[in-house]
């Protein structure tokens, strides 16, 4: 059998799930013999392959970069996967959605500088003005919550996908966990 | 002399189960061990019916009712766990999620949220509905507690806790529907009000919207159990 393609995406999140999704340790080498990591963070492949089999995101949607690549991450993926919180709910990258990004701009780049106060505008992605979870912009096959979903969760839904068992989420995780 | 006591006989989930007259039909089921879940009602308050989630379905009627001020009659039949009560519990908890900001990972009450905890029970793994995110302000001019708008899902707990055990009625609800909002005395700050410092409203609030100061991180549990007790000894003296 051929192993199935997967690939790990990283948007507006803190890199938690992540670090979670590593948190397997030695339960990675298992997954290692029934998946291939095409595309992540921790890999060095550039461009999102066309050909996914499994596409784990993580983080909200905030920038038009965000959701430009959402939208390929789906076309070009059987299932995905909303991993964690920010994803799922916006989490903490969606607490600037009541005061704007303007607000937040001027706080972080201009008010807090202590040298060339000047908000970014080059090669940096607009920001939108809300941040809005996935299954906002995309059809989402899964919700994986927490922040992050534990080592174990990773590895009990994965586990159960892979080999198309049956999975009951809200006994795993939650909001929060 | 003997007392007569009114019995009511029903039936709850195929279960046949008695009940004296003016029982509501959550303590019947509760006495049975037959879970109806809530959220603004709490054993030890008045029921107000505001939440929604322990409907309940009656043979016979198409109207739901709420489980915990629908009264018992003789030859009922209650449903508690259909699949269309199912469904309208998850869509209250995603209402109460959209509505304001609950970010439950930065959260005081993340792990001690009876929000959250029915969500997880409920199924639920994300909220269909857009997220609202108002501009909620948060209180903490109070020396010990804190009041954040954003985590508050207007159950009126604090509002009868103060008012019918502490009977200080400090709190109340200010404007209607989704502009409603939980004010101490006439919306005045917390800190400046006729509050009694007794902190009975932190331990009845089922989310983090009232919280003590001194609790850090999510290390804040509640303990609204004191109520019935409370009562208990109040009628006995």
């Amino acid at each position: 059998m051929s192993k199935l393609k997967l690939a790990t995406v990283w948007l507006d999140g803190c890199s938690g799930c992540h670090m979670s999704f590593l948190d397997m340790d030695e339960r990675l080498l298992e997954l290692a013999e029934v998946v291939d990591v095409v595309y992540s963070p921790i890999v060095d492949t550039k461009e999102f392959p066309d050909e996914v089999d499994i596409a784990l995101v993580e983080g909200a949607v905030a920038s038009v970069d965000d959701e430009k690549k959402i939208k390929k991450i789906r076309d070009r993926s059987k299932m995905l996967i909303a991993m964690g919180d920010c994803a799922i709910t916006g989490n903490v990258p969606s607490m600037r959605n009541p005061i704007g990004p303007e607000a937040i701009l001027d706080r972080a780049y201009i008010q807090n500088a202590s040298a060339q106060a000047q908000i970014p505008c080059v090669v940096v992605p607009k920001l939108l003005r809300v941040v809005r979870p996935i299954h906002e912009f995309v059809k989402v096959d899964v919700f994986l919550p927490g922040c992050p979903p534990s080592a174990g969760t990773f590895h009990t839904a994965l586990t159960a996908l892979v080999n198309g068992g049956p999975l009951d989420i809200p006994a795993l995780t939650r909001f929060g966990a | 002399m003997s007392v007569e006591t009114d019995v009511k006989t029903l039936v709850i989930d195929e279960q046949e189960v008695s009940a004296r007259a003016g029982q509501t039909i959550l303590e019947v089921a509760r006495e049975n061990e037959i879970n109806i879940p809530t959220l603004c009602h709490l054993d030890g308050l008045s029921d107000v019916g505001a939440c929604r989630l322990c409907l309940v379905e009656i043979k016979g009627s198409n109207k739901l009712l709420p489980a915990c001020v629908a009264t018992v009659q003789e030859g009922m039949e209650v449903s508690t766990n259909t699949e269309r009560l199912q469904k309208h519990r998850r869509t209250i908890l995603e209402l109460l999620f959209a509505e304001r900001n609950h970010i439950c990972s930065v959260c005081v009450s993340n792990g001690h949220c009876e929000l959250q905890t029915l969500g997880q029970e409920q199924g639920l793994t994300h909220i269909r509905l857009p997220y609202r995110n108002p501009e909620l302000s948060v209180d903490a001019s109070h020396e010990r507690f804190t009041l954040d708008h954003n985590r508050c899902i207007l159950c009126t707990r604090c509002v009868r806790v103060c008012s019918e055990i502490e009977g200080a009625h400090i709190w109340d609800v200010m404007g209607r529907g989704i502009n409603s909002l939980i004010i101490s005395d006439l919306h005045q700050d917390w800190g400046g009000s006729a509050c009694t410092r007794c902190g009975k409203c932190v331990q009845v609030c089922p989310t983090g919207a009232l919280f003590d100061k001194s609790k850090i991180g999510s290390d804040h549990p509640k303990y609204p159990d004191f109520l019935p007790y409370l009562n208990l000894m109040r009628e006995a003296q």
